[in-house]
């Protein structure tokens, strides 16, 4: 039976619940319960934005506080996954790839390919991503087109709480490396969320609205400023169907396209800085196999090539909101030979 | 350097299982340098001649429930662990019957159902991976143990350092070994250790640090026995330090004009191997003849190993687009 829970309480539910069906699933990460070692109490954050609280005294020895030494721990996580466990690591901002980067891309992402299909590496990386907490240029970005540029990772981006919770149980019973990609506005954001277990498989897109005269493409936060732009559209008599992704990889290509085939006109909306973007990847994808259905240039919707400002009246203009993608599809409705 | 005085019993079994394993790796390598000069071999190879006692040493007291992660220069390590030598030698020539089906070569050469993580192109990107095998048979309960083998060259980074925090922290079964044979590819330990021994620095993360003669098989096996047996027992990470000197350079193919004639002096008064024989032999735990027996033996295997490599068929142009997921 679904009820509203938030994003936050969806992804903690599926964590609860696959941890009760598999025990191999372990969680691990920075401040995940919070306290180890403190005279304070245990579990005392669980996760810096509360994502894990209450998994430690449920599953115990089974969430693992660890040092600020991320190569380590998410090289921990990928070697536990080769020896039988399901961990799932939290990276806790995406920003901090740079300093364990290479276990994820050299070492997880590659087992399998490089030992000649004899690895199996089912971890999932949690990480939190994207602007609008004014946390600046280092606990703000969208990094997830690097993710998604690596052969072997798999990369998905909840939009709602149920996907949250669908797409994370499906993240640890995935036999692949997923990178699960949390943006850090939508933990309290609400929605209806079943309270059994299910999945949401990857590589299949979700049209989270129908409409004939423009395709937005768009994924994580942004589906949600694409659909309020939609909103405003309608009232103006321009019909928006808008394509949630969900996964940047694997890539649902046949959603969109087909989309894209009845309608003719394209925006793609990205968070992520506008080069080597999925707004770029989905661009190219459409000019190489629905150039004919095209009536108008595609649009890219994106943050601007620059690092995250910090000040709320820059990181407010860096964002891109439902202004600028209902110019956008002014831009592609407008457009005439 | 002497030898250790005094050692514990290996059966005559343990002792043929640990000349066979340093003479294949030896003969293996040995190999390879000759074989790889023709140019038939592709790409980069680091040969572990010279360093065998450390492989052998430590692996003689693992098991099937242990697993290990290896470096550039893994061949030993493989062979150490009970990975095919065909299949190893196929890999290397990038052939279909490879360890990995010709996917990773000479530097990625892994076998997992044998407890090998893998040879590892990144210098420090096993020990964390180690962290995680060793976190696994403690939450499973197994008894098993990881063992990091990393070079001088991996005992400086990050990954390494960090990974050793947290084994001590978690209190893993976790077992690193330092393998400084003098030269991070050119440069020297000496130089690029800020401590006097890599070993030193296993005070700073409140664990065991110990300093080993690594051409002497008995001290290896000694140390490491001793290390492993503590980290069974729920005692903790050990940071063993073998010092030796590799025989070729860092890959096949240095000049090795950064160095002297250090590598004829370990030849002619060092190596583990001769070392080994005549300690055997002098005991009376062996005999030449046991010995003879397996050089033999391990001499037509190798060559097997290189003549059914060479025959062996290439991957083909479908193989390329293989195993890049379990499911996509």
């Amino acid at each position: 039976m679904a009820r509203n829970i938030t994003y936050r309480e969806a992804l903690n539910e599926a964590l609860t619940q696959e941890m009760e069906r598999d025990e191999s699933v372990i969680v691990m990460g920075e401040d995940n319960a919070g306290g180890e070692g403190a005279p304070g109490e245990h579990d005392a954050w669980g996760g810096v934005l509360g994502v894990t609280k209450g998994l430690y005294h449920k599953f115990p020895g089974r969430v693992l506080d660890t040092p600020i030494s991320e190569s380590a721990f998410i090289g921990a996580a990928i070697g536990a996954a080769t020896a039988g466990m399901r961990p799932v690591a939290e990276l806790m901002f995406v920003d901090f790839m740079g300093v364990c980067f290479d276990q994820i891309y050299n070492q997880a992402a590659k087992f399998r390919y490089m030992f000649g299909g004899k690895a199996v590496t089912p971890v999932v990386i949690r990480t939190m991503y994207g602007a609008g907490l004014r946390a600046a240029a280092q606990h703000s970005q969208c990094l997830y087109p690097l993710f998604t540029h690596i052969p072997g990772l798999k990369v998905v981006l909840p939009a709602t709480p149920y996907d949250a919770k669908g797409m994370m149980i499906q993240a640890i019973r995935d036999n692949d490396p997923v990178i699960f990609f949390e943006h850090k506005a939508l933990y309290d954001t609400a929605g209806p969320v079943p309270e059994e277990s299910y999945t949401v498989p990857f590589g299949e897109a979700n049209v989270v609205r129908e409409g004939g005269d423009v395709t937005i493409v768009t994924l994580g936060r942004m589906v949600h400023t694409s659909l309020d732009a939609a909103a405003q559209l309608a009232a103006s008599g321009v019909e928006c169907e808008v394509v949630d992704l969900r996964t940047t990889s694997p890539l649902d290509e046949d959603t969109v396209l087909e989309s894209v085939e009845g309608t003719g006109r394209v925006v793609v909306v990205d968070e992520a800085h506008p080069r080597c973007s999925i707004a770029t990847d989905i661009s190219a994808l459409i000019a190489q196999k629905a150039f004919g259905a095209l009536q108008a240039p595609i649009e890219m919707v994106n943050a601007p090539h620059t690092p995250v400002p910090f000040s709320s009246a820059l990181e407010d203009c860096y964002i891109p909101d439902a202004q600028r993608v209902v110019n956008a599809v002014k831009t592609v409705t407008g457009w005439t030979r | 350097m002497t030898d250790t005085l005094e050692r514990k019993t290996l059966t005559r079994e343990q002792l043929l299982d640990a000349y066979r394993t340093m003479r294949a790796i030896r003969e293996f390598e040995e190999r390879v340098h000759r074989e790889f000069a023709t140019g038939e071999i592709p790409g980069f190879v680091h040969l572990y001649a010279g360093e065998e006692a450390s492989a052998a040493g430590v692996c003689l007291s693992l098991d099937d429930r242990d697993t290990i992660a290896s470096t550039h220069r893994g061949h030993g390590h493989c062979i150490a662990k009970g990975v095919d030598v065909g299949e190893m030698m196929a890999e290397i020539y990038g052939r279909r019957t490879g360890s990995c089906h010709g996917k990773g070569g000479s530097m990625h050469i892994a076998d997992l159902s044998k407890g090998m993580l893998g040879a590892n192109g990144i210098v420090g990107g096993g020990p964390p991976l180690i962290c995680g095998t060793a976190l696994a048979a403690k939450i499973k309960g197994t008894g098993g143990v990881g063992v990091a083998f990393f070079g001088d060259g991996g005992s400086n980074q990050g990954t390494t350092l960090e990974s050793m925090n947290l084994a001590c922290v978690w209190n893993l079964p976790a077992i690193f070994i330092a393998e400084n044979n003098g030269y991070a590819e050119s440069t020297a330990s000496a130089w690029s250790v800020a401590s006097d021994n890599i070993a030193d620095r296993a005070a700073g993360f409140g664990m065991p640090g110990v300093i080993v003669d690594g051409f002497d098989f008995f001290a290896v096996y000694e140390a490491a026995s001793e290390a492993i047996a503590r980290a069974r027992q729920g005692g903790g990470p050990t940071l063993v330090e073998m010092k030796f000197t590799r025989y070729f350079g860092h890959f096949e193919g240095d000049q090795q004009t950064y160095r002297a004639d250090e590598v004829e002096h370990a030849r002619a008064e060092l190596d583990c191997l001769a070392r080994f024989a005549a300690r055997v032999t002098e005991t009376g735990e062996l005999t030449q003849a046991d010995l003879d027996a397996i050089d033999a033996e391990i001499g037509a295997e190798i060559d097997k190993a290189v003549h059914d490599a060479k025959a062996a068929p290439l991957p083909t142009e479908a193989d390329l687009l293989t195993d890049v997921y379990v499911r996509y």
